[in-house]
């Protein structure tokens, strides 16, 4: 069972405005790099020049979010959820 | 720049500068870096004079060619210009020259900053065309949305965590708000709401409208400066949540200094956290220029937020204004609501303690020098989170409609003091 990706309103013009995607990475850098080769440029919105997620980018495997967990290279098993979000301000 | 943008030109993104149209969107599609409002300064040049803002009704709106609002103000017309305190009982208690209270705990019409950005923010969404309002909230904002969403006649979804204060989910159930209780910590609440938002076509206030929403906060600053009598203060201790007030501070006075309405000085400006929920203050303390995450657990619920999404942004306008950061503990926080309201009559919530505790440890440590003046903002009202410091307030004395048990009382009383 693959692993869905639920892509942001910002992406989805990358996406055909899909908003559920289907992965079988291992890692979410592994997932990161097979959205790219399905959906070319979406890498660079999510990874600066140096690799990392984005400062503004939230990524969250089944709600954990992965700063929490092991970043990038935070492990996926089948059927989990990824969410990618952008920060939003408080109150 | 076209006539119907009135003193706005455009959303531009704060990382890479690409410019959007001004319609309810929060997030730069290329890299998700926050979208922030840009003016026509020369414009709003000629019309914002000092004689100008001083002949306008006593209200943040005086200050209206800088927040972002094409038309004049539909929502939320009585909000700001609350009063700035001189505070010289607690100046001598924590051992400071000059000490002002910005007293937002008597905002209009829910008592916390958060009217400010909502009266923005829905008289905005209004002009985009929104009939429906929502929000995430800590609490304040929430109550803010259901109150300002009332009285304009739209409706309403606030979205909290469930483990907020009673004071603070009557206080939004009340004007007959939805209110949707989120099993999870603010954090959590933010993060669904970014879903929600997406599928949704509401005016978030603060996630499609957080451009407009924010940009109401620096009404705060242009009220200290004019009430201070056009200067800028030495210093300004700021509770951080998102870090968003922080950075509105900073941008109000810069502007008011950019249209020349106050003289350019030394402006410190300090950030304040509980240390059980202090991701940017810890980043501050440490000299890093990034935040590490972190789950709240913290009586400072207003503040709870741990992955604050202006935090990068607080942390570098305290940079550029030599301003400092730190954090106190639950029981400093009672402690600092206490003294508040001891010497200032003010009864701050949470936040209001964090902001007071925070600016004694500043001058404690001489970031804060003694012989200085500082503003401390309180942003909320203590009423709202009556669970933090009851049982920690004592008891009322309870006796019998009996003068003679008053005297045996103020007798007892004595003898325990003597």
């Amino acid at each position: 069972m693959p692993k869905k990706v639920r892509i942001p309103t910002p992406l989805r013009k990358l996406t055909n405005n899909e908003e559920l995607v289907e992965v079988n990475a291992a890692t979410i850098g592994e997932a990161i790099i097979e959205l790219q080769t399905r959906f070319p440029g979406i890498q660079e919105r999510l990874v600066d020049e140096k690799g990392e997620v984005r400062r503004f980018v939230n990524v969250y495997v089944n709600e954990e979010d992965i700063r929490f967990l092991k970043n990038k290279q935070t492990p996926l098993k089948d059927g989990d959820e990824i969410s990618i979000i952008p920060a939003i301000a408080g109150g | 720049m076209k006539e119907h943008d009135g003193f706005m030109k455009a959303l531009k993104c704060r990382e890479c500068g690409r410019e959007y149209p001004l319609t309810a969107t929060h997030v730069c599609e290329f890299d998700f870096g926050p979208l922030e409002v840009v003016y026509d300064y020369d414009r709003i040049k000629k019309s914002l004079t000092r004689a100008a803002i001083q002949s306008r009704p006593q209200t943040m709106w005086r200050y209206r060619e800088l927040l972002p609002v094409v038309n004049d103000p539909t929502v939320g017309l009585q909000a700001g210009f609350t009063p700035l305190v001189k505070a010289d009982r607690l100046a001598k208690k924590l051992g400071i020259r000059e000490l002002w209270i910005k007293n937002d705990t008597v905002n209009y019409p829910t008592l916390s900053f958060k009217d400010r950005v909502v009266s923005v923010a829905l008289s905005r969404a209004r002009e985009l065309g929104f009939d429906t309002v929502a929000c995430a909230s800590t609490g304040n904002l929430a109550n803010s949305v259901a109150a300002n969403a009332a009285s304009a006649g739209m409706k309403s979804y606030v979205f909290i965590p469930s483990d907020l204060e009673q004071g603070k989910i009557v206080n939004s159930l009340i004007y007959g708000a939805h209110v949707i209780s989120i099993k999870g910590h603010y954090d959590e609440v933010n993060r669904l709401c970014a879903e929600i938002a997406g599928k949704f076509n509401w005016a978030f206030v603060n996630v499609n409208m957080r451009p407009y929403y924010a940009e109401g906060s620096k009404s705060m600053a242009y009220e200290i400066v004019e009430q201070l009598g056009w200067r800028l203060p030495q210093h300004t201790v700021v509770p951080m949540a998102s870090g968003s007030l922080l950075t509105k501070i900073q941008k109000g006075y810069q502007e008011f200094v950019k249209l020349g309405l106050v003289a350019e000085s030394e402006a410190a400006i300090h950030g304040a956290q509980a240390t059980g929920c202090s991701p940017i203050s810890v980043a501050q303390k440490a000299g890093l220029d990034f935040f590490r995450p972190v789950k709240p657990d913290t009586i400072a619920k207003s503040l709870a937020i741990g992955t604050p999404a202006d935090g990068f942004y607080a942390l570098k306008a305290m940079k550029e204004t030599n301003g400092a950061a730190d954090d106190i503990t639950d029981d400093e926080i009672r402690d600092a609501i206490k003294l508040l309201a001891e010497t200032e009559g003010i009864f701050a919530e949470t936040a209001g303690g964090v902001t007071v505790g925070v600016a004694r440890k500043l001058i404690d440590s001489g970031k804060i020098p003694r012989d200085d003046s500082a503003v401390l903002c309180v942003t909320g009202n203590g009423l709202k989170t009556l669970d933090a410091v009851a049982g920690h307030v004592g008891k009322p004395c309870e006796i019998k409609p009996s003068l003679r048990e008053f005297e045996a009382l103020l007798a007892h009383e004595e003898k325990v003091n003597a």
